[in-house]
């Protein structure tokens, strides 16, 4: 087994600072007030993804869920520890970042993709696929600002999912796109895993999680909490009460 | 998955960190990206308005007829500097290059917030791509100065046209620097973008381009040295010995005064604009790493 993603005792801290300006600093430090508090938004989380696997990472909003994908993502970079990936990195996290409401679909499409690092001939090869799955017509040639927010959302997967890669992320976001659209990505997201790629997946919804992955990591207040087979993770969540999975199914949260 | 048989094989791929490759050599490792920044900005920098990428020029050619107005008209320097309108204006390419990078620069990693706290890639590519949409602008205004030039009887050197290359690695350098220096601290503090409003002021009135370099010399005497200590003078002079130098007469030409040893003073500056560039760089990279949590 080749290894692709390796944890080991990272730690970001996050400073909090109440006051900005000069004139807040020098009356909260004339008072005696703290002006900044540091805290761990991922406090030493160890762990190893492997080729092939599918992980769920779970946990209460403010958990640290995102600031682990940012810095698994090369957003950010841990304060203690390491982290390493293997492979290319692409996904369905921060979908249409970067899009300018003044120019058009079709540029905003190009942009897009070089931003998630295709290069000219790799997107000229993909294009009229990402057109085709995006299934926007002729709103394409219209500028981003006059789009829906579902428009928007659809434009930003048909991108990101067309990226070659060997981690693939996805954070909660498959809750805007029209049911037609939604089972589009859930193909597409099946066949990812079918690949052998790596799949990071982060939801609430229990029921999807169950769906997709096969193993399961639940972060409490930046700690690993849980690490292990996704039926028990939900159980440890206390996310597998029956109104929950039925609303779950019936909101089609994500997935 | 076609594609995936022509890529190498998994196993093979190092381990790495995932925010590996920043810093300016990554940045024109992406040179596709970084042309269709380039592309994007100078697109939509003037979408909606009517006169579109004319503003670029409105802004300069003001500029340019107040200065000619008051400095070579009310202050009579036409009469002391042959050909005062080329001196302005080489001047002005020259100075509106660097205070336009170093303004948009500075607010390049604020502005492009959205992407920089979502995606991974090399930061430094947001002040570059903002030094480039300057330097795109630069060059209708090379085109006027050329034909100007060529108007008033312009005979190119060699050692002009060293000069002129100088003058724009300078700045190239010096602005990039600048601009990679103040779009980090920029996010820290917004202070920053003003301070560079202030210092964009003094750049307009310390270097020779309302006023000759003879009168630099006349005033400071001696201590005339000190104003070449500014890279900047030194870049608009050495613009200035491409184009305005030559469009000169013989005779008035005998009467221009131009700084001992200017080429070395251009090689010298050029060096330290490249040094000015790597501690730019340097602080950036430290800074880095606290900006997508301080935006």
């Amino acid at each position: 087994m080749t290894s692709s993603i390796v944890v080991e005792n990272v730690t970001k801290t996050f400073t909090l600072r109440y006051h900005r300006t000069f004139r807040e600093v020098t009356v909260a430090k004339a008072r005696g007030h703290q002006t900044s508090e540091k805290f761990n938004a991922i406090d030493d989380v160890s762990f190893t993804v492997e080729q092939g696997e599918a992980v769920g990472l779970m946990g209460l909003n403010g958990s640290g869920k995102s600031t682990l994908l940012k810095m698994i993502n090369g957003v950010m970079r841990p304060d203690q520890g390491t982290l390493l990936t293997r492979g290319r990195i692409a996904g369905l996290i921060a979908t249409g970042a970067g899009f300018h409401q003044q120019l058009s679909g079709r540029d905003n499409l190009v942009l897009n993709a070089a931003i998630l690092g295709m290069g000219e001939r790799e997107l000229r090869r993909k294009y009229d696929d990402i057109v085709e799955f995006a299934g926007l017509g002729r709103t394409l040639d219209a500028p981003v600002g006059f789009y829906s927010s579902g428009q928007k959302a659809r434009l930003g997967f048909a991108v990101a999912i067309h990226v070659d890669s060997d981690i693939f992320l996805a954070d909660e976001v498959l809750a805007v796109g029209d049911k037609p659209f939604r089972q589009k990505c859930v193909r597409k997201m099946k066949e990812i895993r079918a690949s052998g790629r790596t799949l990071f997946y982060v939801s609430h919804s229990a029921a999807s999680v169950e769906k997709m992955c096969d193993r399961v990591l639940i972060l409490e207040q930046g700690r690993l909490g849980f690490d292990g087979d996704v039926t028990a993770g939900i159980k440890y969540l206390h996310y597998d009460g029956d109104d929950e999975q039925e609303s779950d199914e019936e909101i089609g949260n994500d997935i | 998955m076609s594609e995936v048989d022509e890529r190498p094989a998994y196993d093979s791929l190092p381990l790495k960190p995932p925010s590996a490759d920043n810093g300016l050599l990554a940045v024109f490792q992406r040179r596709y990206l970084l042309r269709l920044l380039v592309q994007r900005e100078i697109s939509a920098r003037y979408q909606g308005s009517f006169l579109g990428l004319l503003w670029s020029y409105i802004n300069p050619m003001t500029q340019f007829f107040i200065y000619w107005f008051v400095f070579g008209i009310i202050f009579n320097t036409h009469k002391s500097v042959p050909n005062f309108a080329i001196h302005l204006f080489a001047g002005l390419i020259i100075v509106h290059f660097f205070t336009e990078s170093f303004s948009s620069g500075t607010q390049s990693i604020v502005r492009n917030k959205a992407l920089v706290v979502k995606q991974a890639m090399p930061r430094e590519m947001f002040p570059v791509s903002a030094v480039l949409v300057s330097f795109y602008h630069v060059l209708p205004q090379m085109l006027i100065l050329l034909v100007a030039c060529g108007l008033s009887g312009w005979r190119p050197d060699a050692v002009g046209m060293v000069a002129f290359v100088l003058a724009l690695v300078i700045i190239i350098f010096i602005g990039t620097g600048c601009a990679l220096l103040f779009s980090a601290a920029n996010v820290f503090f917004r202070d920053f973008g003003n301070i560079v409003n202030v210092f964009n002021h003094f750049v307009r009135y310390g270097v020779t381009m309302m006023f000759p370099w003879a009168y630099v010399q006349e005033r400071l005497g001696d201590h005339a040295g000190l104003f070449l200590l500014n890279p900047l003078a030194d870049a608009v002079l050495l613009f200035q010995r491409a184009f305005w130098v030559g469009t000169a007469s013989p005779e008035e030409r005998a009467k221009i005064v131009m700084p001992d040893h200017l080429m070395l003073h251009g090689v010298a500056v050029l060096g330290i604009s490249l040094l000015f560039l790597v501690v730019g760089q340097l602080v950036f990279s430290r800074l880095e790493n606290k900006i997508p949590e301080r935006l």
